[in-house]
């Protein structure tokens, strides 16, 4: 039974749009599965302690470089997005390659790429007079508003099935990463560099490998998230409330399991959907406030996430002993 | 445009004293990771509720300008006392990722609190400080008090730290925390005075930036990532160097602002500070090993 489960459940998930045509729960769905696979971009890196906090300017130059160029330069997503990953990925490089090389980890290498993010967010904000600045931006409409050309679908049922695809893929790409050498290798160097260096580890080509991967599905969901709302902002995709919004999310959802970064985003936006509807407009603020308190909750007295601990107390149950916990990450 | 441009010598002034208060809030940043080891990611925000603590004082209950400052230092010492009690002290043993990550959730927290208490207007004192005319130039009397301020409140801190036993423990701890367990000090008791210090000097730099700002729950964003830019850049728990980062900082925004908007004078500062980061990573005044 265990074995079909995810099958089922993968029908499921598909034949969902088919026979429930309902928009707003299909528009939170949406959202759902494409944070989903964003959270799940940054937990990659994430989970072998490589905390990021630029991913916001990851997601940013996905998003801004694919709208820029179908609206300035004409080019459709599907050969825009590909230079938009690209850049993100160059940008990745640019910022980790001397980071990894000058052995810049924990605190400082966060605080480096929080100001990752804010240069991208600054840089948006600064040359307005083409990306808008901070009041947002939109991706032109194609003419008739659906278009596989233009990535453009005026239906939610399509969007659904696009965003439950790319979030498989993600899932796919974090088992592929999980059943891999270099996941043997990272948890090495995240235990201790010298060590896995001494070992034979490239220490810097593992780690700037893994970054680059992260760095290009962010900016991926930040296209997608572009196509779908066709509208974004310099708060909404980029800059550091974004990226500590990844990090927090897959805290909360479980940093080492695979759908952590999913049951995080699920959580996260339902409880600020189901916030804001009960508050309404009057009492804006408390969705926010309850996340932060819920935040610090987690992290005091769960630290491996709702999803995590879920699955050790199960695991725990069934064979005690043999496998030590996870620690954190250092 | 001419070397000696009176346009130039005024930015460079206005950075001068733009350092100062960095440098303020860089001092108490500073102290909380030299002698805890943690990173309070929500620093910003604790003087952004200081700062609507001296707006409500002053403005709406009429206190005399130096109680209402007091009484803000104060307040803002106690909820960094509080904040070390409930958030960090449960935190010390875990990984210092975690640590950071609980205080930006308390980011989240103070930020939709003051949403929710005070509303998200801008709100400032209402008062008008003349501004100082010198040759051609014009500087704001309101950062030349900054300034002041923050220097005295440093040279307090300094002296506090070198010429009091408590100080002495802290400079102690410090340098090495499980030595000086051994030793006799209580480090449950050094950590709490050090919350205490730090808010309270987040309290001072709240009464000198509502002087120039106006205060809304999210003003916290606009100067919290360059504190901890500074901090970094001058080598975190390093006073000296996030002094010297401070104004090194402030000049570079305040320059680039003269040439351009004031966001590429951030994007200049931010890039400065990658570059730093790869030619001295473990900080400006770091010796060499």
């Amino acid at each position: 039974m265990n074995r079909y489960l995810p099958w089922i459940a993968g029908a499921v998930l598909v034949a969902l749009p088919f026979v429930y045509h309902s928009p707003y729960p299909l528009h939170i769905l949406i959202l759902v599965l494409i944070w989903s696979f964003a959270y799940t971009s940054w937990s990659i890196m994430g989970r072998f302690g490589l905390v990021s906090l630029g991913h916001g300017g990851f997601m940013g130059v996905g998003a801004y470089v694919t709208a820029l160029l179908w609206n300035h330069a004409g080019l459709s997503p599907w050969i825009g997005i590909p230079i938009a990953l690209v850049a993100a990925g160059v940008l990745a490089l640019v910022v980790a390659w001397p980071c990894f090389r000058f052995r810049i980890v924990g605190h400082y290498f966060a605080l480096v790429t929080l100001a990752l993010s804010g240069i991208v967010l600054q840089v948006i904000t600064a040359t307005r007079d083409w990306t808008g600045g901070s009041l947002g931006y939109t991706p032109e409409r194609y003419q008739g508003g659906s278009s596989i050309y233009a990535l453009q679908f005026a239906d939610k049922e399509t969007w659904y099935l696009i965003a439950l695809f790319v979030w498989a893929v993600g899932l796919a790409i974090w088992y592929a990463v999980d059943r891999s050498m270099i996941r043997y290798a990272l948890e090495a160097i995240s235990e201790d560099e010298d060590a896995a260096a001494a070992a034979g580890v490239n220490v810097t080509a593992e780690k700037l490998k893994i970054t680059v991967l992260s760095a290009v599905m962010t900016a991926f969901s930040g296209a997608l998230y572009c196509q779908y709302q066709m509208f974004i902002s310099p708060d909404t995709v980029s800059g550091i409330a974004v990226s500590l919004q990844m990090v927090f999310a897959v805290v909360v959802g479980g940093i080492y399991v695979a759908l952590g970064p999913t049951v995080g985003a699920v959580i996260t936006i339902l409880m600020a959907e189901g916030l804001r509807i009960s508050f309404g407009t009057k009492a804006v603020g408390y969705d926010n406030l309850v996340y932060g308190v819920l935040l610090v909750v987690f992290i005091i007295f769960l630290p491996k996430g709702i999803l995590g601990s879920l699955m050790e107390a199960r695991w725990l149950r069934r064979s005690p002993p043999q496998r030590q916990v996870q620690p954190g990450p250092a | 445009m001419e070397f000696f441009d009176i346009y130039l010598v005024e930015a460079l002034i206005n950075g001068v004293l733009l350092g100062g208060v960095l440098a303020l809030l860089a001092l108490g940043l500073n102290l909380i990771f030299g002698v805890i080891d943690v990173v309070w990611i929500c620093y910003a925000e604790l003087i952004m509720l200081g700062m609507y603590a001296m707006y409500f004082l002053f403005s709406v209950y009429q206190l005399p300008w130096p109680l209402a400052a007091l009484i803000t230092i104060a307040i803002v010492g106690v909820l960094g006392l509080v904040l070390h009690y409930l958030v960090i002290a449960p935190l010390l043993g875990s990984p210092p990722i975690n640590q950071l990550l609980a205080t930006g959730g308390v980011l989240f927290f103070l930020q939709s609190a003051a949403t929710v208490m005070f509303g998200i207007d801008f709100r400032n004192l209402g008062i008008r400080l003349p501004v100082l005319e010198a040759g051609d130039m014009f500087i704001s009397y309101a950062r030349l008090l900054a300034f002041g301020a923050a220097l005295v409140g440093m040279l307090i801190v300094y002296l506090f730290l070198t010429r009091t036993y408590t100080g002495t423990a802290i400079r102690a701890i410090s340098q090495d925390r499980e030595i000086m367990t051994l030793m006799g000090v209580d480090s449950r008791r050094i950590y709490l005075i050090t919350s205490a210090l730090g808010g309270s000097l987040a309290g001072l730099a709240a009464c000198l930036l509502v002087l120039q700002y106006d205060v809304h729950p999210f003003v916290g964003l606009s100067f919290g990532p360059i504190t901890f830019l500074i901090c970094v850049l001058g080598g975190l728990g390093n006073f000296a160097g996030g002094f010297v980062a401070a104004f090194l900082f402030a000049e570079i925004i305040s320059l680039g602002g003269l040439y351009s908007d004031l966001e590429w004078g951030y994007v200049l500062a931010f890039a400065f500070f990658i570059i730093m980061m790869f030619i001295r990573p473990a900080g400006l005044l770091a010796r060499r090993t």
